[in-house]
């Protein structure tokens, strides 16, 4: 149960029960859709970039526990950023679920997306880990593709 | 409509099982020794595909070890020895579907393979534009795609019998379906994912008399009850070898004679030639004209050997034991609150679909793998059927009969794990 325990953290948990800004943003002025056709995994990601920044993010979609709730604690984490920060802790996030050791040998400031540490231990569940990220990522790029992390 | 027969039929196979030693037969598959992460396989993915007996592993040895040749073509021992075997091994499948002659039986990949060649060789003889193709709600990917292609090519049009909410085929919509444009029909035995028994002998009747030809998927019907083409007058029937316990990459077409003269070949190459110059090429007779290329002979022997081994066991006895099982699983799985089980047709297989309340299936299946249980999540390639039920994905434990109920009572166990982790 260990190991369970060290993927569906409490935390977790709450944020896939009660995604936070779980909506459509009225006014975003980029948008992107991932969708994970094997497993069904939905997300789209709106967002509201004033200037060089993250000013608001939302997102929709229908997903596992995990899904759900990274899309949720990214929108927390990303809100406010400006977007070279919001690529770089892309980055670090998808460094962290798939067990690779930071680009600089340093260890980053993780914040609460610590709790998904433990996803590396279970390499089927990295997609959906990653579906919203990659797709927060084509939405600040502005490509109009379908992202798929299959 | 009168479905008497099928309800008969229902009646036989829920009678108690005889005496079935569950135990003494799972020792014939060396794989379900296995611990997985330290706990003991309980496996319950069985219509994604089937573990294999010791007996079909070693046919495979023994063909590689000692016989391995090319077929169909040197006079010299090996070759005769593995085309003897590898002919067998279609007699075999003629025995095991009943079919007339073992000339209706052809080696192709899998039961994808047989339907595309169907789709492909009958489609570009005798599909018109404005034609019909009738298929149904709950068809596999597999029997939707192929004539979906034929469909734009050729200008036809699917047509879709609907099922009701217990999964079953709306039989007066498909006879309402039925008329003059219908130019086939292509239906599956089983559903892979409701599990529903379909009575295709009726449905080939109803299209009979039309004079409209009729392939069943049988991929999900074979391994689990006695399959007869001439008691079914199917014009084809499909089926994958993987999933019948034996090897991948070897599937069947059986298809009336006829039909397959009828039809043009479907690919060009060795062996499936009478002979050849460059003004023109005649081609060999049934089934060599539908294998071109040097098949997958081992796969074949193999597939031979998992035929016998299950002829052996008895399929009358099979399907007895996982009607038990079956009725078994839908009980226990159906008392546990907040699971909702997919497919409750009055005919059907061990093949069991459900969602948890609140709870993603991908998390279900990490959570049940964690205890060593192997169940399928996700659209199970049938999205047409979650569109239905209005779910993006579901579980699916589908069982053979080396399953036991004790496998069972560890899938309810690890459901209400699955149910304490996400409170």
């Amino acid at each position: 149960m260990s190991d369970l325990r060290e993927l569906y953290q409490e935390l977790i948990i709450d944020h896939s029960k009660r995604p936070r800004n779980f909506r459509t943003l009225e006014g975003a002025n980029r948008k992107a859709e991932g969708y994970n056709p094997l497993c069904g995994d939905k997300v789209t990601v709106y967002v509201d970039v004033d200037g060089d920044r993250v000013a608001d993010i939302g997102f929709e979609g229908k997903g596992c526990a995990i899904s759900t709730a990274s899309a949720s604690v990214m929108t927390e984490t990303v809100k406010g950023k400006s977007l070279a920060e919001a690529e770089a802790l892309f980055e670090i996030f998808h460094n962290l679920v798939t067990g690779k050791p930071p680009a600089d040998g340093k260890t980053p400031e993780l914040g609460k997306l610590a709790v998904f540490s433990g996803v590396s231990e279970f390499p089927a569940r990295v997609k959906c880990a990653t579906l919203a990220w990659h797709t927060l990522h084509a939405a600040l790029k502005k490509s109009g593709e379908t992202v798929s992390t299959e | 409509m009168n479905i008497a027969s099928d309800v008969l039929a229902a009646g036989r196979r829920r009678m108690s099982p005889r005496t079935f030693d569950v135990w003494k037969i799972r020792e014939d598959f060396p794989i379900l020794k296995l611990q997985v992460r330290g706990k003991p396989l309980v496996y319950l993915d069985n219509a994604a595909t089937s573990q294999k007996p010791q007996v079909v592993i070693d046919t495979l040895n023994r063909y590689y070890t000692e016989e391995n040749a090319n077929i169909h073509r040197g006079v010299h021992y090996l070759s005769e020895k593995a085309t003897q075997e590898y002919e067998d091994a279609r007699v075999k499948v003629q025995h095991f579907l009943n079919a007339g002659s073992e000339r209706e039986i052809i080696f192709v990949r899998s039961v994808t393979e047989a339907i595309n060649l169907v789709a492909h060789c009958y489609g570009r003889r005798f599909i018109q534009a404005g034609d019909e193709i009738i298929i149904s709600a709950m068809e596999h990917h597999s029997n939707i795609v192929p004539w979906q292609i034929l469909c734009e090519e050729k200008g036809a049009v699917l047509r879709v019998i609907p099922i009701d909410d217990r999964g079953e085929l709306l039989l007066d919509a498909y006879e309402q379906l039925l008329g003059p444009k219908t130019k086939f029909v292509a239906i599956t035995h089983v559903s892979n994912a409701l599990g529903t028994i379909n009575p295709v002998r009726r449905i080939v009747e109803m299209a009979h008399r039309w004079n409209v030809p009729v392939l069943i998927d049988g991929a999900q019907g074979v391994p689990h009850f006695r399959v007869d083409v001439r008691e079914l007058d199917c014009d084809f029937y499909g089926f994958s070898g993987h999933k019948l316990f034996g090897p991948t990459g070897i599937g069947v077409l059986y298809g009336k004679a006829h039909w397959l003269e009828a039809m043009p070949p479907y690919q060009g190459g060795g062996s499936m030639i009478r002979s050849v110059t460059f003004e023109k090429t005649t081609y060999a007779p049934i089934p060599a004209k539908y294998e071109a290329g040097t098949p997958h002979i081992a796969g074949a022997i193999g597939l031979g050997a998992a035929i016998d081994y299950l002829e052996h066991i008895g399929l009358d006895a099979i399907d007895e034991y996982e009607q038990h099982l079956l009725a078994y699983a839908m009980e226990v799985l159906a008392a546990i609150p907040g699971v909702r089980i997919y497919g409750t047709a009055r005919e059907k297989a061990s093949v069991i679909c459900f969602t948890i309340e609140g709870v993603h299936p991908h998390d279900i299946g990490t959570i049940l793998d964690r205890e060593g249980i192997a169940i399928r999540t996700g659209h199970h390639c049938a999205q047409p059927v979650m569109d239905r039920f209005g779910v993006p994905a579901m579980s699916r434990a589908s069982m053979a009969f080396y399953n036991t109920k004790a496998e069972i009572d560890a899938l309810v166990a690890g459901i209400y794990k699955v149910k304490e982790v996400f409170g």
